[in-house]
């Protein structure tokens, strides 16, 4: 009776997944997300912030840069020149303008890489549904963060996600800035950024046991 | 027929259909809970204490919802389907006796929607017109995946009803040995199954005393084929090719929504229970069971039949779930070869071999 025999390893598998679910042996697979919420990998791209330095200067020189690497086109930059009395930004001009319409955004980072200054970064975030088109709009209101390093947010009390992960950066930054060489591993190689920051470098390849893997050289 | 007569005619047809409606909504959240304990999941848990107020949420969400009437649909047939569907379901369990017949005031009330004397011809009758309902939706909507689910659906149906017979037959054969002459009746079928085997065997009695006397067990074989073939009569996985959700999208229901698809939601689930409830009164024995009277309240008394009752279809409804949670679906010549070359002449051999043991036991030896 080979079939009953299957049939019975069978029943037994997903009976004894029942019992131990029922009486708490078993792990769940689900994250009951608004209550709790899973560990983020380092690299997790949400959504973005515009930085500013440890001194309050913004770091965005309005370039357009990210507008230009942005593949959904939903970023909207205009630069104009700094007030020489009072610059906003140690460049010549500063983003007059800077809009990310998240409703387009595909989270591809590729304005991080872009950008020179470092400027723009993304954070752990992800919480960001609206009810209206408009507010899927985010500007200079919502992604500046202010001279001592808060970063705002669309709806500060309404919000369901840990807004302390808007105070964390996207691994991407940490772990190649700002040339991408392999010998800048775990050294910190990105300026300094207002606010209380603890933004390490990603540890490095040997710390993720992953050198042999690679070889001793590395890419670079 | 006096005004009492029809006034408990009328109650007993309400509280049997009351019943299934409560029992339908706990079922539907009861596979969802018991199928996520499988998967290691939570499962509904939002409306009400442990989300039990899921399947009315759902249930609301569809009544207010757009029936949509495709362009391309056979009117007539397409807005019937659905009815079709649900009113054989509840039929089914009409036949049902739910609990031992109690009196109130000299009137004996029987708790069964209606006690015919061919009430397993009836359940068959209408567990292939059931089929008529699928078929009809799969053809009507004008869409080629219900029209595949439809054209499935009446090669599984006539493949199982035949299975499904043949399993009963024995069964009633059986129960003819079991008293004064055969029945169709199930309040009958279930009198019958009433005490223990204590007096079969009589060096075993010390044993058999404590065995209740319920036709699985001389009858298991039955039970087997009948099981197989209610899971498929239903279109419950593993044999839900009829709607076989990553082939043929919905199948028949594709094209429905709002009432239209709750109803044969609500269909698949009443013939998922008026099914079990049949197994568990043809097999299990349906409401008998000790009732201790005397040691306990009457009201524990009269109540502990439905009590029973319910255990067992419950025990048959969670196998159910339990082999949807546990198999793939079964390709389509494997349901076939499955129904036309194991169950069917495993039924009819099943019901020679009955034959032969009950006409030994009531003849004795052809050559005597």
């Amino acid at each position: 009776m080979g079939i009953v025999n299957e049939l019975w390893k069978g029943l037994k598998v997903t009976g004894g997944t029942m019992l131990r679910t029922m009486f708490g042996g078993s792990e769940l697979v689900t994250t009951q997300f608004p209550k709790e919420t899973r560990q983020k990998p380092q690299r997790f791209h949400g959504r973005h912030v515009l930085n500013r330095y440890p001194d309050g200067m913004e770091k965005c020189i309005g370039c357009e840069l990210c507008a230009g690497a942005c593949p959904a086109d939903c970023i909207h930059v205009r630069g104009a020149d700094n007030n020489p009395e009072s610059p906003t930004s140690p460049g010549e001009r500063y983003g007059y303008i800077y809009e990310i319409n998240m409703l387009r955004c595909i989270f591809c980072g590729l304005c991080v890489e872009a950008c020179p200054t470092e400027a723009i970064t993304m954070t752990h975030l992800f919480e960001m549904s609206t009810t209206n088109r408009e507010d899927a709009i985010y500007t200079r209101k919502e992604l500046l963060m202010d001279p001592s390093g808060n970063v705002p947010h669309m709806f500060p009390d309404e919000t369901i996600g840990d807004l302390s992960e808007l105070e964390s950066a996207d691994g991407w930054m940490r772990a190649t800035a700002p040339s991408g060489v392999a010998a800048y591993e775990g050294v910190k190689m990105w300026r300094d950024t207002a606010g209380e920051r603890t933004w390490d470098p990603e540890p490095t390849q040997e710390d993720a046991d992953r050198v042999s893997e690679y070889g001793e050289e590395g890419d670079g | 027929m006096t005004w009492t007569e029809f006034g408990i005619v009328v109650l007993r047809v309400v509280l049997t259909f009351g019943l299934l409606m409560v029992l339908t909504i706990v079922n539907v959240w009861m596979e969802r809970k018991l199928l996520a304990d499988m998967q290691s999941r939570i499962g509904p848990n939002r409306a009400g204490p442990f989300g039990i107020l899921q399947t009315v949420a759902d249930g609301l969400k569809l009544f207010f919802k757009e029936s949509i009437t495709p362009r391309k649909v056979e009117l007539a047939m397409y807005v019937l389907a659905p009815f079709l569907a649900v009113i054989p379901a509840f039929l089914i369990f009409m036949m049902v006796p739910w609990g031992a017949p109690f009196t109130i005031g000299g009137h004996e009330v029987v708790l069964q929607g209606a006690d015919l004397n061919i009430g397993l011809l009836f359940i068959l009758a209408m567990s292939s017109m059931a089929v008529y309902a699928v078929v009809l939706a799969g053809w009507s909507s004008g869409s080629k995946y219900p029209l595949i689910g439809g054209v499935r659906a009446t090669a599984q149906a006539i493949s199982y009803e035949a299975a499904l017979g043949l399993s009963m037959v024995a069964v009633v054969m059986f129960t003819a040995t079991q008293g004064e002459g055969g029945t169709l009746s199930l309040a009958e079928i279930v009198n019958r199954q009433a005490g223990t085997w204590g007096d079969v065997i009589p060096a075993l009695e010390p044993i058999l005393q404590f065995v209740p006397r319920w036709n699985i067990f001389p009858q298991i074989v039955a039970f087997v084929i009948f099981f197989v073939a209610i899971v498929a009569e239903t279109n419950r996985a593993p044999f839900d090719l009829v709607e076989a959700e990553q082939e043929i999208v919905g199948g028949f229901h594709t094209e429905y929504s709002g009432m239209r698809f709750a109803m044969f939601f609500l269909a698949e689930y009443v013939n998922i229970f008026s099914m079990s409830a049949i197994g568990a009164t043809l097999f299990l024995g349906g409401w008998n069971g000790p009732v201790f009277e005397g040691a306990v309240p009457g009201f524990v008394s009269a109540i502990l039949p439905t009590v029973y009752f319910l255990l067992k279809t419950y025990a048959i409804v969670f196998l159910f779930f339990w082999i949807r949670a546990t198999l793939p679906r079964l390709r389509y010549d494997q349901l076939m070869t499955l129904g036309w070359k194991r169950l069917i002449p495993g039924a009819l051999g099943w019901l020679v071999l009955s034959t032969v043991v009950i006409a030994y036991r009531q003849f004795g030896p052809p050559w005597s």
